[in-house]
């Protein structure tokens, strides 16, 4: 038997924040599964990292830039050919309420 | 023989060679794939039209007594999770099933200059989440050895397709394995570079910190090959090295002596299948009989690598994702109230549920509370495994271990557990982790005649020792020979 | 109970580079929608970030010049949250490792000057523009800016007044002028201002739950919004009532804030290092050659335009307050000594025209030699200086050269002792009454006169001498 060490209400909040409407159903399986998957992943709180610097970047680079160069920009149109609701030479979304 | 048989360096020869024409290798291998691709289901999208305009115009090219550039000619695939220009690029998702992109990856842009005839897109896990193909929200790719068992994954299209003469070559990515698992179960070599080695522009992301690209090919000259055409330093991207690449091709020759091989006794532990492991042991003494030097070393963290795997791909995942919203490209949900609920529905009816679970997985790990516990920590795992592997290099000059734990498993037998289906990677994901290069080459076939991978680690940047000693072991073994039987 | 007022200002400011952050797309303001725009600062799949190297140069610059540490080591990282505006659904910040940390800003108040200490100045990247008017239950969403480079300043809360914000911020953007990293134009958004206040007692006993207040986009809105907040938190906390942590709006035309609907989530933003790029670790040398190339600061030419014009410190300040007026001013005092008579038109007309249609010093529609010359011609009598108020209005709203007015429109001062007279004997005659007043000791009727005589001259009449022969006229 798994200990749920995922609440019900953490899988609303991480699903909000996810933006992902979840059935009831599907929120018990994934209650189900993340609680099996943190299980395991318990086990690192086992390892001494007392000390241990992350690793982000396994390579040992730095400062790489571009020089301020204007290129030309896309086409608008081909920019926009793949929007699912254009208006204006803009994309279009529902109205934001503030 | 047929020319779809052919290695993708013999039917080079023979086109360099003018024994054949491009178009012909082209119509061979569009026959091969009316005659297959029903029972395998490598590929998302096909356009046979236009690989034969590529292969005319490269027919034409040479008729004109132009260099044909290395691979030039060459019916070939790409995962689905590489943009072509002006054709679709799906990641094998639903949210991405009409996007065109405006632009390609270095990498396709880098074969289509050397003039490769693009046959299509191939199936894959949805963003590249998973180790089976079966999260692919378009098809189910078969195994060509057992087509009642899955090709692995996430590059199961680009394996399936090279394993069954689909395509001469095809370009895989691996972010924990997916290239070389999948190579290892359908039998053909896979190669994941060192991170940093291939451009990742244009590779629509699943963990930006992970993913590399690279090839599936038939043979480890095919490897060479295609490895020289893809690796080498790129502007658009600011993790890809600007070092000097050698010719991988040169580092092709049928000799270990000397080569010291570590083999770290945590890839044959519990959960490795032991048919598995016999057939990586025996290989190892035969690299000893080929004399080269092996010794039982450990990597003591490796245990604990799958768990912080699965935690920094999911962290990267949760956020490369969010850019499927609906508003710039891809899907969009038909009914909504507002902004909040369009995000939502487009989301939740756009991906899979692998995708979701790792979308879940990977925000709760980065939120605030839960950051240090799971994200950093596993971030210093990291470290502690990348040291292993450091330590590990300043005794051997490879490492040799198994690639998959099992051979091919049967269709759906690990949908229902994801822990069950993460653990197919427990081999790959420590080089992902560590950013280090590793090839999968097939060593023999199991009891049930599926084929098992053996996989090769090198240090970074130090493909040509693992080539060299892949190439002795592939001249030496009948492994790579072996076809799976018509069905 | 004393009551202090706590504010601390979070600043961006678009740096002045030609292409964007992470691409190399145009950051020119006013283009049509989109048409900035490429696959990466538009989030497409699998497109990849590239800094752009000046981008870097100018936070640095400005950390330095704001008297910050510049870190050895740095990093990129991502901020995740949803809004349309925003085409990765992360913006590209920086969050445990700044490029910049601990500086300062020294800044004048009523009670004398005052160090403003700035916490830290980071890069991070833009979002697009959403338009919300006219389309219906729709916005619509403009990438231009989207990936335009921007530095984000923030101070430690020691501003104790709104009016000790503002001058913050003059100073701010002052030194960002100077220094030439951004232009600072707030009416096009490239510098915005959120704003964290509370009060607190000053023993330190008491305090109100700070709010926050973002992209105010003009200085005055922020001063006034900081002032409203200012007394709905002292009350607050002399009435004891309680008060949250909320973001609000200012409502710019009702003169109110707003407390903004709060979303559970919205803080949590995910930070983590952005996978696709690199650190960054600048080497001393680079930044100590940044380091010695920066400009005379505000400071320094606040001290030196006392020191070498001997310009009193009311004028110095205002002059310096912005880098184009003080260069508009040095240009001037090549071709002309009076630094006091320049002060005053600057100060004075040209300040007064430019508030007055909202514009910056750098909009300044005629050159330096202009405003010169028009100061030249009363010095000469050419004209008379309430007629150069009316040749300076002109210049201002057509950038037309004084002497082609003065031409064109025969402004010249009429200062002919016969002409005069002529006109003057014709007021005389016309005004029997106030002459009549004069005559009996109301000296207040020979303005009367005066203001006749400039009538029929249009104004041209030289005063002096107008006055000089009327009264002789008259005795």
């Amino acid at each position: 038997m798994i200990s749920m060490r995922i609440k019900p209400e953490e899988v609303d909040y991480i699903a909000a924040l996810s933006r992902l409407f979840l059935s009831e159903q599907e929120k018990n399986i994934y209650a189900r599964h993340l609680s099996e998957i943190l299980e395991h992943a318990e086990r690192l709180s086992e390892l001494d990292t007392d000390g241990v610097e992350p690793t982000a970047h396994v390579l040992p680079l730095r400062n790489i830039f571009r020089d301020d160069k204007v290129k030309p920009s896309l086409e608008r149109d081909i920019l926009l050919s793949n929007a699912p609701e254009v208006e204006n030479g803009c994309f279009k979304v529902p109205r934001i309420v503030e | 023989m047929e020319l779809y048989r052919l290695t993708a360096h013999e039917a080079y020869d023979k086109l360099k060679k003018r024994e054949v024409s491009a178009r012909e290798l082209a119509q061979s291998v569009i026959e091969r794939i009316e005659d297959v691709e029903q029972n395998i289901g490598a590929y998302i999208h096909l356009d046979f039209d236009a690989a034969l305009r590529q292969a005319e115009d490269v027919d034409r090219h040479i008729a004109e007594g132009c260099e044909l550039p290395l691979l030039g000619g060459l019916p070939i695939a790409i995962k689905d999770n590489m943009c072509t220009e002006g054709v679709t690029t799906t990641c094998a998702s639903r949210i991405l099933a009409n996007f065109v992109p405006p632009y390609d990856a270095t990498v396709v842009r880098r074969l289509k200059e050397r003039q490769a005839v693009i046959l299509g897109k191939l199936n894959m896990d949805e963003f590249a989440m998973g180790s089976s193909t079966e999260t692919s929200a378009f098809k189910k790719t078969k195994n060509p050895w057992d087509t009642d068992r899955v090709p692995g994954g996430s590059s199961g299209g680009s394996a399936a397709a090279v394993a069954a003469d689909e395509a001469f070559f095809t370009l895989g990515s691996d972010t924990g394995g997916s290239i070389r698992q999948p190579a290892s179960l359908c039998g053909v070599v896979g190669m994941k570079p060192t991170y940093g080695a291939v451009s990742r522009y244009g590779l629509v992301a699943f963990a930006s910190s992970l993913d590399q690209i690279g090839p599936l090919t038939k043979d480890v000259k095919d490897c060479a090959m295609v490895l020289n055409a893809i690796v080498g330093h790129d502007p658009y991207d600011a993790t890809s090295v600007s070092r000097s690449y050698s010719d991988y091709t040169s580092a092709l020759v049928d000799d270990v002596k000397g080569i010291k091989i570590g083999v770290p006794k945590e890839f044959f532990g519990q959960g490795i299948n032991e048919e598995v492991k016999s057939a990586v042991i025996k290989a190892i003494e035969l690299f000893k009989e080929m004399g080269a030097d092996y010794e039982e070393t450990s990597l003591p963290y490796t245990d604990h690598a799958l768990s912080a795997y699965y935690l920094i791909a999911s962290a990267e995942a949760s956020s490369n994702l969010g850019r499927y919203d609906g508003v710039k490209y891809g899907y969009r949900a038909a009914q909504y109230d507002d902004m909040i609920d369009m995000y939502k529905k487009t989301r939740s009816e756009g991906f899979g549920s692998e995708v979701k679970r790792r979308i879940m997985l990977g925000t709760y790990a980065l939120s605030s509370g839960y950051y240090d516990a799971y994200y950093l920590k596993a971030l210093k795992v990291r470290t502690l495994i990348t040291r292993d592997f450091q330590r590990a290099f300043e005794k051997y000059d490879v490492l040799v271990v198994p690639t998959s734990p099992t051979t091919a498993f049967k269709i759906g037998e690990r949908m229902d557990n994801p822990m069950e289906m993460y653990l197919s990677d427990v081999c790959t994901v420590p080089v992902n982790i560590a950013g280090l290069p590793a090839i999968s080459i097939p060593c023999g076939l199991d009891s049930r005649g599926l084929p098992i991978g053996l996989q090769i680690i090198g240090k970074a940047f130090d493909e040509e020792t693992i080539l060299r000693v892949a190439y002795a072991f592939e001249s030496n073994t009948p492994y790579h020979n072996e076809k799976p039987s018509e069905r | 109970m004393e009551v202090q007022t706590l504010i601390g200002l979070e600043v961006h400011a678009e740096l002045a580079t030609k292409s964007k952050m992470f691409c190399s797309c145009s950051t020119e303001f006013g283009a049509e929608p989109n048409t900035h725009c490429c696959p990466i600062c538009t989030g497409m799949p699998g497109v990849l970030p590239m800094p752009n190297k000046k981008a870097i140069e100018y936070a640095v610059k400005a950390g330095l010049a704001l008297n910050c540490d510049i870190s050895e080591f740095s990093k990129m990282d991502r901020k995740n949250y949803y809004y349309p505006d925003l085409p990765k659904a992360y913006q590209i910040s920086q969050y445990d490792l700044p490029l910049c940390v601990g500086g300062y800003v020294d800044i004048d108040t009523e009670e004398g000057p005052k160090r403003i200490r700035i916490r830290r100045v980071h890069m991070e990247e833009d979002a697009g523009k959403l338009l919300h008017e006219g389309w219906g239950n729709n916005s619509l969403v403009d990438y231009n800016r989207a990936g335009v480079p921007l530095i984000e300043i923030v101070t430690e809360p020691d501003m104790n007044s709104p009016a000790e914000a503002g001058a913050f911020l003059d100073k701010l953007k002052a030194i960002l002028q100077y220094i030439e990293v951004s232009d600072c134009k707030m009416e096009e958004g490239s510098l915005r201002c959120d704003v964290n206040i509370n009060a607190r007692a000053s023993d330190k006993s008491m305090a109100t739950a700070i709010t926050e207040m973002k992209n105010l986009n003009s200085f005055k809105a922020a001063v006034k919004a900081m002032e409203y907040e200012e007394k709905r938190h002292r009350e607050a906390l002399l009435e004891g009532d309680p008060t949250v942590h909320e973001t609000r709006r200012w409502d710019d035309a009702r003169g109110v804030t707003v407390a903004m609907r709060s979303k559970e989530e919205a803080h949590d933003y995910r930070y983590f290092p952005e996978p696709d790029l690199v650190p960054i670790a600048l080497d001393k040398s680079y930044v100590e050659s940044i380091k010695e190339g920066l400009p005379e600061l505000p400071d320094q030419r606040y001290q030196r335009f006392i020191s070498q014009y001997g310009l009193p410190q009311y004028d110095a300040e205002i002059l310096t307050s912005s880098k184009y007026l003080a260069d508009y001013f040095e240009q001037c005092m090549t071709i002309y000594d009076n630094a006091k008579t320049v002060s005053n038109w600057l100060m004075g007309d040209v300040l007064r025209a430019l508030n007055e249609n909202g514009k910056d010093p750098s909009d300044i529609p005629f050159p330096p030699v202009y405003l010169v010359d028009l100061i030249k011609y009363v010095d000469d009598g050419t004209i008379s200086t309430s007629i150069a108020k009316k040749v300076f209005d002109e210049m201002f709203a057509n950038g037309t050269d004084p002497g082609a007015i003065i031409k064109e429109q025969g402004l010249v001062q009429i200062s002919d002792e016969g002409e005069l007279l002529e006109i003057i004997r014709q007021v005389i005659q016309e005004n029997a009454p106030s002459v009549a007043d004069y005559k009996a000791g109301k000296k207040k009727a020979l303005g009367y006169l005066v203001g006749q005589a400039m009538k029929l001259t249009k104004g041209k009449a030289n005063p002096q001498l107008l006055n000089k022969l009327l009264e002789r006229e008259l005795n």
